[in-house]
C-alpha cells in the first residue's frame, strides 16, 4: 500500500514540470494554457493530499490487518496485505492470556479520573486568570508554561520518593494525582483563549443580577466555553492515556499498571508475539482514532483558536 | 504544551510587541522565581486591601478587593498542583545531584563529585550527543513536513475534514504503541519495510534496522517524525490562518508562482510562529524516552541511548539516585540553554525588525 503515494507523487511532479515547456511554446490561447496549468495544479494537490493521508494512516492499517492474521502468515517473508484467512486468536489471547483487560481498566480509571479533576482545577484557575483582576497573572501564566517544559526524567525520582513516603506507590491515586498536575498547563492554555474570547459584559451582567463568582462560572462561562472545554478535556485525556515513563516508575503490579506499561512489557515473553501486540495496539488505539475522527474539527479549532481570532 | 504555541503564535503574529513581552516573561518564569510568583499573588492581594485602587483600578474597575482575592483562591489549587509535580521535583533533583544516595538509607553530600564523574563519563556524552542530534534532526524534518501538511490542510476542498482527521491519527496513538508498530514494520525477518525495499531493489539483503547500530537511531527518528509531524502541522496551520488572504491573492494576480508567493509572503508571516513551534518540538524531542526504551532499550551497542533512557537506567536499574539525578539535571540544563538561545534569537530578530 505504501508504494502508491510515492509513484503518485512522482508522476504528479513529472506532469507538473511537463506542462512548463508546453506553456512556453505558446499554444496561442492563454485561456487554454491557464486551464491546463490549473488542472496540473489540482492534480498535484490531489496527489499531495493522498500522500499525506496514506503516510498518516498506513502504519495503523497495517497493524489492524496484522492483528487478524495467522502467526504463520505473519512470520513469512512475503507479507500478506489482507488477513485472508483471518483469525481472532490474537484478540482472544490478549484478553485471555495476558492481563490486558486489567491494564485497560487501570488506564480508564486513572485517565478519566485525572482528566476530570484536572479539568475542574483548570476551569477555576483559568477563570481567575482570564476574567478576574488577579495580580501578576502574566507571570503566573508564563510560570505555568515554563514549568510544563520540564523533562520528565528530572522529576521522576523526587515524585517517586514522595509517593513512597505517602504510601501511594502502585496506586491509582498516586499516578492519577501526578497526571492531574502534569496535564494542567496544557488545559489552562487551551481554556485561556476560549475564556478570553467571551465578552466581559457577561460577567458584569451576571454580577448585577446578583450572581456570585462560582455561579457566573457555572451558569454562564462554562456553557459558553464548551468547545474549549471539550478540546481541553480531549487533549488532557490523550496526554494522560499515552503517558509512559511515570507509569512505568510508579506502578509495579498488573493491578495498577496502565496500558502503555503493559504493551511495553510484552517483550518479556519467550518470543515476539507480533500478532498479539498488534491486537493490543488496535484495542488501545481504536478509541483514540474514533475520538479524533469524531472531534477533528473541535481539536483543530481548540488548538488553533488563539490564532483564528486575530 | 501545544497551547503555549497557540498563545505565543497569536501574540507574535498579531504584533511584535506582545511577542517580546511573552518571551521575556517566560524566560523569567523558567529561570528563577516561582516563589516570587506566588508571593506576589498573595502580597498584592493584601496590597490592594490597603491602597489597591491606583494599582488595579486603572484597567479593571475593581469595586473591592473581592474579585482579586477570589481569583487568587481559584488559582491556588491548580498552581499548587502544578508546582508539586514540576518545580518541587526539579529542585529536589538538583539537590540530589550533589549527593550520594540510594532508594533507602541516608543521602550523603558529595558536592561536585557527581558532576566530575559526569563530565568524564563517555556513556553520558554518548547519550548527550544522540539526544541533541535526534532532537535537532527530527525537528528539522518535522518542521519541513509539517509545513507541507499544513499547506494541504489549509486549502479548502471536499473531504478536508477526513484528511484532517487522518493526519491527527498518528498524534493520538500512544507512543508505546507507535514503538510496537514500527518495531513490526522494521522487523529484520518479516518486516514490511524490508520486503518493500528489496522489491524496489533499494537494498540487496534484509536489514536488521533496529539491531544495527548504524540504522537504529534513524529508524527511531523516523517513528518520531511519523508520530509528531501532525502536531507540527496543526501549529503551522494555526500560523497559516493568520496570513491575510488578500496578500496571497494579490500576489497570485500579479503572476507570482505558488512557490514565490510562499517564499515572499507566507513564510515571512509565519516565521515567528514557526520558530516557536520548532522550539516546542525540540524541547519535546529532547525528552525522547518511550521509543528507544521500548524499541531497543538503548542498544545495540548504546547507539540509541538518550539522556532519558540513560538517566532512567541509572536511577531505576543502577539505583544510583545521586548520579542519576546529575544526568537528569544535565538534561534539564541543556533544555534551558536551548530555550534561552531560541528566546534570545527571537527577541533580537524581531526587536530589530521593530526598531
Amino acid at each position: 500500500m505504501s508504494p502508491t503515494p510515492a509513484s503518485a507523487t512522482a508522476s504528479g511532479s513529472i506532469s507538473g514540470s511537463g506542462s512548463v515547456p508546453g506553456s512556453a511554446r505558446g499554444t496561442g490561447d492563454g485561456a487554454v494554457r491557464a486551464r491546463r496549468r490549473e488542472r496540473t495544479r489540482r492534480l498535484l494537490f490531489r496527489a499531495a493530499a493522498t500522500a499525506v493521508v496514506v503516510w498518516s494512516v498506513a502504519p495503523f492499517l497495517w497493524q489492524l490487518s496484522s492483528s487478524f492474521q495467522l502467526d504463520r502468515d505473519l512470520a513469512s517473508r512475503t507479507p500478506h496485505w489482507l488477513p485472508v484467512p483471518g483469525t481472532l486468536d490474537h484478540y482472544r489471547s490478549v484478553f485471555g492470556g495476558h492481563e490486558f483487560g486489567a491494564y485497560l481498566t487501570n488506564s480508564v480509571i486513572v485517565t478519566v479520573g485525572a482528566t476530570f479533576v484536572g479539568l475542574l482545577l483548570a476551569s477555576l484557575a483559568t477563570y481567575a486568570l482570564a476574567r478576574l483582576p488577579v495580580p501578576g497573572k502574566g507571570a503566573v501564566l508564563a510560570l505555568v508554561l515554563g514549568l510544563s517544559m520540564f523533562p520528565q526524567i528530572s522529576i521522576v525520582v523526587p515524585l517517586y520518593l514522595a509517593l513512597n513516603r505517602l504510601g501511594l506507590l502502585d496506586t491509582y491515586h498516586g499516578l492519577g494525582g501526578t497526571y492531574v498536575g502534569l496535564a494542567l498547563p496544557l488545559m489552562i492554555f487551551v481554556l485561556y483563549a476560549h475564556f478570553r474570547s467571551l465578552p466581559a459584559q457577561l460577567d458584569e451582567a451576571a454580577a448585577i443580577d446578583g450572581a456570585g463568582l462560582l455561579r457566573t462560572l457555572r451558569s454562564i462561562v462554562l456553557p459558553l466555553a464548551l468547545p474549549g472545554i471539550a478540546a481541553a478535556a480531549m487533549l488532557g485525556f490523550i496526554t494522560n492515556w499515552n503517558e509512559f515513563m511515570l507509569a512505568l516508575a510508579f506502578t509495579s503490579s498488573p493491578e495498577h499498571q496502565t496500558v502503555p506499561v503493559g504493551i511495553a512489557n510484552f517483550q518479556s515473553q519467550y518470543f515476539i508475539p507480533w500478532g498479539d501486540m498488534a491486537a493490543a495496539s488496535v484495542v488501545v488505539t481504536l478509541p483514540l482514532v474514533v475520538l479524533v475522527v469524531v472531534f477533528q474539527r473541535r481539536i483543530v479549532a481548540g488548538v488553533t483558536s488563539g490564532a483564528v481570532k486575530e | 504544551m501545544n497551547s503555549l504555541a497557540l498563545s505565543a503564535t497569536s501574540a507574535s503574529s498579531a504584533s511584535p510587541a506582545p511577542a517580546g513581552r511573552t518571551a521575556s516573561a517566560s524566560a523569567r518564569g523558567a529561570g528563577s522565581d516561582s516563589a516570587s510568583g506566588s508571593a506576589s499573588g498573595s502580597g498584592s492581594a493584601s496590597g490592594s486591601g490597603t491602597g489597591g485602587r491606583p494599582r488595579t483600578g486603572r484597567r479593571v474597575r475593581s469595586r473591592s478587593t473581592g474579585p482579586a482575592l477570589a481569583g487568587a483562591a481559584l488559582l491556588l489549587p491548580a498552581l499548587a498542583a502544578v508546582l508539586a509535580v514540576s518545580l518541587y521535583p526539579v529542585l529536589r533533583t538538583l539537590w540530589l545531584s550533589a549527593h550520594d544516595a540510594g532508594f533507602a538509607g541516608p543521602e550523603r553530600l558529595t558536592g561536585f563529585a557527581n558532576l566530575q564523574r559526569l563530565l568524564g563519563d563517555g556513556l553520558f556524552w554518548n547519550a548527550w550527543w544522540h539526544t541533541v542530534a535526534f532532537a535537532f534532526g527530527s525537528t528539522l524534518v518535522e518542521t519541513v513536513l509539517g509545513i507541507g501538511f499544513a499547506l494541504v490542510l489549509h486549502r479548502s476542498f471536499r473531504g478536508r475534514g477526513l484528511v484532517r482527521a487522518a493526519v491527527l491519527i498518528p498524534w493520538a496513538i500512544p507512543t508505546v504503541v507507535t514503538s510496537r508498530m514500527f518495531g513490526w514494520i522494521f522487523d529484520g525477518r518479516s518486516g514490511v519495510a524490508n520486503y518493500l525495499l528489496s522489491r524496489l531493489h533499494l537494498t540487496g539483503h534484509y536489514v536488521d534496522f533496529l539491531g544495527d547500530p548504524h540504522t537504529a537511531l534513524p529508524t527511531i527518528a523516523l517513528a518520531d517524525v511519523w508520530k509528531t509531524t501532525p502536531f507540527m502541522a496543526i501549529l503551522v496551520l494555526a500560523a497559516l490562518q493568520t496570513v491575510p488572504a488578500e496578500l496571497a491573492e494579490s500576489a497570485r494576480v500579479d503572476g507570482a508562482s505558488p512557490w514565490r508567493t510562499f517564499r515572499s509572503i507566507t513564510l515571512p508571516v509565519i516565521a515567528p510562529s514557526l520558530l516557536i513551534a520548532a522550539l516546542l518540538r525540540i524541547l519535546d524531542a529532547f525528552r525522547i524516552f518511550d521509543l528507544p526504551y521500548v524499541l531497543t532499550g538503548g542498544g545495540p551497542a548504546d547507539s540509541t541511548e538518550t539522556l532519558s533512557t540513560f538517566g532512567y537506567k541509572t536511577l531505576f536499574s543502577g539505583l544510583e539516585l545521586g548520579y542519576g539525578s546529575m544526568v537528569a539535571t544535565a538534561a534539564f540544563v541543556t533544555e534551558v540553554f536551548i530555550a534561552a538561545a531560541f528566546a534570545w534569537y527571537l527577541a533580537r530578530r524581531y526587536r530589530a525588525l521593530e526598531g
